[in-house]
């Protein structure tokens, strides 16, 4: 009997995952359902005995069956996308079966929970700390000394919070893990949930990803023992982008609207529901075990550079040829990503622009290409790493759209807590529209009205239209609560500084 | 509104913690919306007011206050998608669903590589061009 590995993923179903899975074993195969290799252009990727045929239909069957396919790529292991990674969180990506818990400890899960509590909490501190670990989610902070100020912070009750609300557009890293390695996030949340002595965690998932939550349901029940005595609920977003924001996600979770609070006070002393709460994102807790692990973090703080420490799943998305998941350490340059990992364009039509770290990321022009991925460095040139997500586009696009749309995306999903995220976004995309229709700004409905007495007059000359676009880049920057607002500056300011031919 | 069901909903979260988010979500799946009925009850049911209900049920995207029966098609239009091409397929999409089909436009389905990419009720769909979206549209 063959047994044939098809990945479950939600990327691999999408494109025929399962039905390639049934013609299979109609043709009397053993199919195992396993987790992604993270080669999407590829899904859905077939794999028997080592070897894989990519991407398949159900006409391929019978040719990969007999030996005489087209689609074959040979060993995936050695394929030169997966060789040339490093893989800690993802490590077990494609190998094993999610929710099987024979799977999980036969790839050493479990051991760095084990290990974490053999020791008391401050050395598992001690530990993050040294490994160098920050926040995936996008803000890059130490995780280390977020654990430390929960610990030490006063309370009976403490909670961990995993921040799985991935809406950042390019992004799916968060999304790939509770689907293929759910057990694996339990451990790292576990081990920080002994780490700052908290007994109950929850895992807010956004509504988008259903079999995500499936998984993880799945997976908190098998692992309940294990897990024991810390407890972990999943919580299910509504389809609130600001949830993502971690004091947003604390009302969301309390069962209030998702507006943002103010800072101070931390999460870390008041989150939530009052109490001492270590919020991180998913590929914060994933990461943990490995640090964890004998070893692990001397290992972590090798990888990387400056103050970048360890591996980051990249995810490759938009209209590139190899889209993907693609785990390496800090250091690797956009242009090795984009283009020889990344293959180009998937339209095979010249790259204009990457937007990196999502909605709120930076358009980073081709002459940038020379940056490292390293938050500093990105910091450094107006960017951001945010969670990873890297989006390709091709010369067809029109970067006053982007930056128009970076706008209205933040109207749509603005809190509506501060003023310069609520009103101005949507004064923004006004002013952009006017800059590309040359229009005077007369065109102002708003200015028009009777009662603007103190609007002005005579109409603005472009330079003075690119002035206020700049006056309210720097108030939406400065003057938003949280990252929604503050960071949709980036692909404005970058779009027209580096392609202001597009913009009227 | 069967006040049974709802009644039954409640009683599943009674004493937990922050059960708003969970029980309209369950309100929502089991009755297609959460009318101005059913958020006075559940207002009653957790000691807030009904004014505080509402605010939580209008801000989110997923709770809506009239049930729509139509079948719904829920496309991604954020920037990964965009750079594959959905937003020249959108007019003929439109135009297939007309009144009869609900197509409604999401930020990220989180298959940012294989997009555009659509849902329709639990089943997705990736690698779309204008003919596959228009198709999922007319047998939605």
């Amino acid at each position: 009997m063959i047994t044939v590995r098809i990945s479950d993923d939600s990327a691999a179903v999408a494109c025929g995952a399962d039905a390639v899975a049934a013609a299979f074993a109609a043709a009397g195969c053993t199919v195992d359902r396993v987790s992604s290799w993270g080669m999407h252009w590829l899904e859905p990727l077939v794999e028997i005995a080592g070897n894989g045929f990519g991407p398949a239909t159900m006409a391929d069957v019978a040719a990969i069956l007999d030996g005489s396919s087209d689609k074959a790529i040979g060993p995936i292991a050695d394929h030169p996308w997966i060789a040339s990674q490093h893989r800690l969180s993802f490590a077990r990506a494609g190998k094993t079966r999610p929710l099987s818990l024979d799977d999980f400890s036969a790839h050493g899960g479990w051991q760095g929970l084990v290990r974490a509590r053999s020791m008391p909490p401050a050395e598992v501190v001690a530990e993050v700390l040294a490994s160098g670990l920050r926040g995936r989610g996008g803000a890059g902070f130490p995780a280390g000394i977020k654990w430390r100020t929960v610990l030490e912070a006063p309370g009976p009750v403490k909670y961990i919070v995993c921040n799985a609300d991935e809406g950042d557009s390019g992004t799916f890293a968060d999304r790939m893990l509770m689907e293929g390695d759910p057990f694996q996030l339990l451990e790292g949340m576990a081990i920080a949930a002994h780490a700052v002595n908290a007994s109950r965690g929850y895992i807010y998932v956004r509504s988008e990803y259903p079999r995500a939550i499936a998984k993880l349901n799945a997976a908190i029940a098998l692992a309940a023992e294990r897990l024991a005595p810390f407890q972990v609920e999943v919580r299910v977003g509504a389809g609130a982008y600001v949830c993502g924001e971690e004091t947003s996600l604390l009302n969301s979770i309390e069962g209030k609207r998702g507006e943002v609070r103010a800072k101070p006070p931390l999460p870390a002393l008041q989150g939530l529901f009052g109490c001492p709460t270590v919020v991180n994102n998913v590929l914060t807790l994933a990461a943990v075990p490995h640090v964890i692990s004998d070893g692990g973090a001397a290992l972590y703080a090798s990888l990387g550079v400056d103050r970048s420490r360890g591996t980051m799943p990249i995810q490759l998305a938009g209209n590139v040829r190899h889209g993907g998941l693609y785990e390496t350490a800090f250091g690797i340059t956009l242009n090795e990503l984009v283009n020889d990992i990344g293959g180009g364009t998937a339209s095979g039509r010249p790259v204009k622009a990457v937007q990196v770290g999502g909605p709120l990321g930076a358009y980073v022009h081709p002459s940038q290409f020379h940056l490292p991925f390293d938050y500093e460095a990105f910091a450094g040139a107006d960017a951001l790493i945010g969670h990873g997500g890297i989006t390709v586009f091709d010369d067809r696009v029109d970067m006053s759209a982007m930056a128009r749309f970076a706008f209205a995306f933040c109207t749509a999903e603005s809190c509506g807590k501060c003023t310069p995220c609520r009103i101005g976004s949507t004064r923004g995309a006004e002013l952009i529209d006017r800059l590309c229709a040359g229009d005077p700004d007369q065109t102002d409905a708003v200015a028009a009205l009777p009662q603007m007495h103190n609007a002005r007059k005579t109409t603005r000359s472009r330079a003075e239209e690119l002035q206020l676009l700049e006056d309210l880049c720097e108030t939406m920057q400065f003057g938003s609560l949280c990252a929604l607002g503050g960071f949709t500056p980036y692909p404005v300011r970058s779009a027209l500084k580096h392609w202001p031919e597009d913009f009227g | 509104m069967h006040t049974d069901d709802l009644e039954r909903i409640l009683a599943a979260y009674d004493g937990q913690n922050g059960a708003l988010l969970p029980i309209l979500h369950d309100v929502q799946t089991h009755f297609g919306c959460v009318s101005p009925e059913a958020e006075a009850a559940i207002a009653k049911a957790l000691n807030l007011s009904r004014a505080e209900v509402h605010g939580v049920v209008s801000f989110y995207h997923d709770f809506t206050a009239e049930r729509d029966s139509r079948p719904c098609v829920e496309l991604c239009r954020a920037e990964a998608c965009q750079a594959r091409g959905v937003e020249a397929m959108v007019e003929a999409a439109r135009a297939a669903a007309g009144t009869r089909v609900r197509l409604k436009t999401v930020y990220c389905l989180g298959l940012c590589s294989v997009g555009p990419a659509a849902r329709v009720g639990d089943a997705l769909h990736a690698r779309l061009d204008a003919d596959m979206l228009v198709n999922l549209v007319e047998v939605a």
